[in-house]
């Protein structure tokens, strides 16, 4: 498909390095811009500051460098910008927060750029851990049934007397002593691995069409089964834990996922038609669906600036003071909106960086999402195409609903900023959702297996050595077409696959 | 697969374009209106927390921002002089601001198109960005003079002078005055009861005297009615003109005297510049009616009245020369009763115009815009205004108005070695209180520099009321002793 894919060029593991240099030098620039508004001269603390991340983001270069040596070489750099940029912001509301707590004589509040500094170490270990462990992705496709079991156990979890906490009014923490986690966030992952292996084995059972109506082929009621499932999941989610945000993410990443499987609009016709059901319900029966479309449709009215749209209303004005350049780092005033630095995170950045900001933090999210979708195209097994599918979706979706919801373009749903946020669970999942990423786009640009080697393998042993096991493996699970495979690796002098190219969708799997 | 994964590629690329979209929509269309909704709490937040420049009278800052640690708001206004400026720099409170602060608003608080790129570098290099300067034309010594000469008389008045030669206001004071200071606190409760106290004082404090109130002008609008006669070219400083001890109204039995009954002249003429040396009633009655309604009023218009002022950065109340007149009326405006009304900014316009040999020029109040950093913004260039009367007429006027205090009415006014032009007014007013006491006047008479308006309500005769103010203004702009 595109030239970037030639195995010859390697895996551009220097260009990943340069641009995490980038990123880095953005984060430190932007926590010293930070602490000099805040009245402190530079101070030594910013150097120790630049050079944390750098050696964190070093150990995850090295990582991908050692274990997914042809991943896509922007992935990780994405990440990084986007985690630095988050890091300086949550760090400034700090520093507002403790600033109006002495000015009020109040002791200073609990700081969230440390623990959120931990949170960012342990999630690069579990990135690291994810590349090391998960040396195929298709591996996971034999665990899918257990991901599922294990997705459903912990979206239930807090629902469980004793170790489940509401917080702001949702019941999706477990408190386990003094920290809280949030498992739905997880869940998310494991359930998106039953997805993907789950319609990998039935994509051609639900292809099948039965009738068509007003021209659209449609699938067989029976086979509705798991659509059903996943819905009443993603309800489930809704009523028993009122996680709105969370369930229309998860029944959308499941769409998108079943759409790519069965490439059947019906699917997706069907399932937006359940979800518009399932918002029906739930604008009748759940007491805090109403009101989130008041508040999104009359958010200027009467005394809702005061009460039920006062977040909403701060955030947008937090927008537009920033305006197209921004007031500064540390120069506006984004504490005033509640959850500044979780779920209204963008009108943080909106007021800071301004409409500049917000479209560079967007077109990153862009970026990442269509690398994503990119692995997707790139890998050539089903349940790797899937699992790229949905994970690059539920990043972009998980963006439009938050960002879309705090810019008033939609009803506002309570759901984290990927990356960016401040928030344990949401980053290590997310930081894993990457790691994913990254392994299956290091699969899908990984040189093909060549017939006579392309380069003498005593000068890379490691390319050898890293598709050695694929050229002996037994079963060789490439079902590209060779329409598309050509395109895909872009080694047109390379067998593409020792396995029959026509062999059926589905089939060359290995047995979970 | 990958055909459906490029269509979800697209929905991912629209469903971002959209957020897009939404970003500029929100972030630059709406943003103004966002901005200026009542619910804002950050207007509040940005009018207060950031360094608001200073508003500079010579060399030192008569209203400044200066900050207040571990206050809500990270700067508080204040005014160093208290009660000498307010009624120019107006106040600047936690919701509201008036006079300069109002006015130059843009440049004080830094959202000044001409200040976009210093604000832009601060931004950059993280600075706080911080305000403009307005640096006014005003005279710290003559200021103090004005003020401290109205607050020594007791009464309510005002005092405007002028640099005859560019319009540039060297003093603008009022009486009574306020201190500015308890507005501006960020304490709402103490803010407003300093507000209220003030609002509701009879004494009007608030109520900017110098160019926001007209009085009657009493005599000095003589010296428009003289330049009138001699702008027609029918009259001369020498020309003698009728003067009897009592003068009837036209078509009414209503006789008017002279001031104490005096006799003008011979007892029955005088010339034209001895008439105004004296300030006689009966002459100029009837020069009035002899020139007529409407020459005058053409003049008094080519001099201001009947006019907004333009481009002046505090609220100015309109002077009147009244309309379509009897000769009754015009006998009664001639020596500045009726409906003749004037502010003491109008009266040192006329002043300062025959100062500067028949050229009136724009009054205005800053001198400069400066950026935080001193660097010029703008400076004001001075305007002709007005040309009403030629420059031998000017000439005239100015020989008839140093008799006046040589000679005549103004003699308090009189400064030794220095020559003064000036014209006495005692204005009634409400019938039975007393008068209202004006005097306008020029220095030096020969090569002048400053001109000067005083009113001092209900303080009596022009010549011992306001005179005396009036020399110490013009000493305090021309460097003397009082």
């Amino acid at each position: 498909m595109t030239a970037t894919l030639l195995p010859t060029r390697g895996g551009r593991r220097g260009l990943e390095a340069g641009m995490l240099v980038f990123a880095a030098l953005l984060a430190t620039g932007a926590f010293a811009a930070v602490t000099y508004a805040h009245g402190a001269s530079f101070t030594v603390q910013i150097a120790y500051y630049g050079a944390g991340f750098v050696v964190l983001f070093l150990g995850a270069h090295l990582a991908v460098r050692r274990f997914a040596p042809y991943a896509d070489p922007l992935l990780l750099p994405l990440l990084a910008a986007l985690s630095g940029i988050g890091l300086a912001m949550i760090y400034r509301i700090d520093l507002a927060n403790a600033d109006s707590a002495e000015r009020a004589g109040r002791s200073a509040p609990s700081a969230y750029a440390p623990l959120q500094m931990m949170w960012t170490l342990v999630a690069v270990a579990l990135f690291v851990g994810v590349l090391i462990v998960v040396k195929d992705h298709r591996a996971l496709a034999r665990y899918s049934y257990t991901a599922g079991l294990l997705g459903i156990l912990l979206l239930l979890l807090p629902a469980v007397p004793g170790i489940g906490a509401t917080i702001n009014g949702a019941r999706l923490w477990l408190r386990v002593g003094p920290l809280t986690f949030q498992p739905s966030e997880i869940s998310k992952l494991l359930l998106l691995i039953f997805f993907a292996g789950f319609l990998m084995r039935k994509r051609d059972v639900l292809s099948v069409v039965t009738k068509s109506i007003l021209g659209i082929p449609f699938p067989r009621a029976r086979d509705l089964g798991p659509v059903l499932i996943a819905w009443g999941a993603s309800l489930g989610m809704l009523f028993i834990e009122n996680d709105l945000g969370q369930g229309i993410l998860v029944f959308g990443m499941f769409l998108a996922v079943l759409y790519v499987a069965t490439e059947r609009v019906s699917w997706f016709i069907i399932g937006l038609l359940l979800a518009a059901a399932g918002a029906v319900i739930a604008f009748f029966t759940m007491p805090h669906v109403q009101p989130r479309f008041e508040i999104w449709l009359h958010a200027f009215q009467g005394n809702n600036p005061q009460g039920p749209s006062y977040q909403l209303v701060q955030g947008l004005f937090g927008f537009a003071n920033g305006g197209i350049l921004g007031t500064g780092w540390g120069q506006g005033a984004p504490q005033i909106v509640p959850f500044a630095n979780t779920d209204f995170m963008m009108s943080s950045l909106g007021e800071e960086l301004g409409l500049t900001g917000v479209m560079a933090i967007l077109t990153i999210y862009l970026l990442l999402v269509m690398r994503g979708l990119r692995a997707a195209i790139g890998v050539r097994d089903s349940f790797g195409k899937l699992l790229a599918v949905g994970l690059a979706f539920s990043l972009c979706l998980q963006v439009f609903i938050i960002v879309g919801g705090v810019m008033r373009l939609i009803p506002l749903t309570g759901i984290t900023l990927p990356f960016l946020s401040y928030g344990g669970s949401s980053t290590l999942s997310n930081f894993m959702l990457v790691a994913l990423l990254v392994r299956i786009s290091d699969a899908g640009r990984r040189p093909p297996t060549p017939a006579t080697p392309l380069v003498d393998p005593a000068a890379a042993p490691d390319l050898i050595a890293a598709t050695g096991p694929e050229r002996v493996g037994p079963a060789e699970p490439a079902k590209t077409t060779p329409a598309e495979a050509p395109a895909e690796t872009g080694a047109p002098t390379a067998p593409i696959a020792p396995t029959a190219p026509n062999a059926p969708a589905g089939s060359g799997e290995r047995a979970p | 697969m990958n055909r459906p994964i490029r269509k979800l590629a697209v929905a991912c690329l629209l469903m971002f374009l959209a957020l897009l979209v939404n970003a500029n929509v929100v972030q630059v269309v709406e943003a103004q209106s966002l901005r200026n909704n009542p619910n804002n709490s950050r207007l509040l937040a940005n009018r207060l927390n950031n360094e608001r420049g200073p508003i500079v009278v010579g060399n030192q800052a008569v209203a400044t921002s200066v900050p207040t640690p571990g206050q809500t708001y990270k700067y508080q206004r204040t005014y160093p002089f208290g009660t000498l400026y307010p009624n120019v720099t107006g106040y600047f409170t936690v919701y509201t601001e008036t006079g300069i602060e109002q006015s130059e608003e843009d440049v004080l608080s830094g959202t000044d198109d001409r200040l976009f790129l210093r604000q832009l570098a601060d931004t950059l290099t993280g600075r706080q960005p911080r305000g403009g300067r307005v640096v006014l034309t005003l005279n710290q010594a003559a200021q103090q003079a004005a003020a401290s000469g109205l607050a020594a008389s007791g009464h309510r008045g005002a005092v405007v002078a002028l640099d005859p030669r560019t319009g540039a206001v060297l003093a603008m004071a009022s009486n009574p005055t306020y201190d500015p200071n308890p507005l501006t606190s960020h304490n709402g409760r103490t803010a407003q009861a300093a507000y209220d106290a003030l609002a509701t004082d009879p004494a009007q404090p608030l109520l900017n005297r110098a160019a926001q109130q007209t009085y009657p002008p009493g005599s000095t609008f003589k010296v428009v009615v003289a330049a009138t006669a001699l702008m027609s070219g029918s009259y001369t400083p020498q020309t003698v003109i009728p003067a009897p001890p009592t003068y009837k109204l036209p078509g009414t039995n209503t006789v008017i005297h002279n001031a104490g009954e005096e006799i003008c002249g011979s007892g029955t003429s005088d010339t034209l510049t001895g008439a105004l040396t004296i300030s006689c009633n009966t002459a100029f009655a009837g020069l009035g009616v002899a020139v007529g309604a409407q020459a005058l009023q053409t003049q008094a218009e080519a001099f201001g009245m009947n006019k907004t002022l333009p481009s002046f950065p505090l609220p100015v109340a309109e002077s009147v020369f009244p309309t379509r007149i009897d000769p009754a009326q015009t006998a009664l405006s001639s020596i500045g009763q009726y409906d003749v009304r004037w502010t003491p900014l109008q009266a040192a316009m006329v002043a300062a115009a025959i100062a500067n040999g028949g050229e009136e020029m724009l009054p205005y109040l800053v001198q400069e815009l400066q950026g935080p950093d001193l660097a010029l913004l703008s400076r004001t260039q001075p305007r002709v205004y007005s040309r009403p009367i030629t420059s031998d007429v000017a000439a005239e006027l100015t020989t008839m108005m140093v008799s006046v205090v040589d000679n005549g009415t103004g003699g308090n006014a009189s400064i030794p070695g220095i020559k003064v032009a000036g014209k006495t007014g005692t204005a009634e007013n409400v019938p039975g209180a007393p008068t209202h006491a004006w005097f306008l006047c020029f220095a030096p008479a020969d090569d002048p520099k400053v001109a000067v308006a005083v009113v001092v309500e209900n303080g009596g005769f022009g010549g011992s009321a306001a005179a005396p103010i009036a020399r110490n203004v013009m000493l305090a702009v021309l460097g003397g002793q009082p």
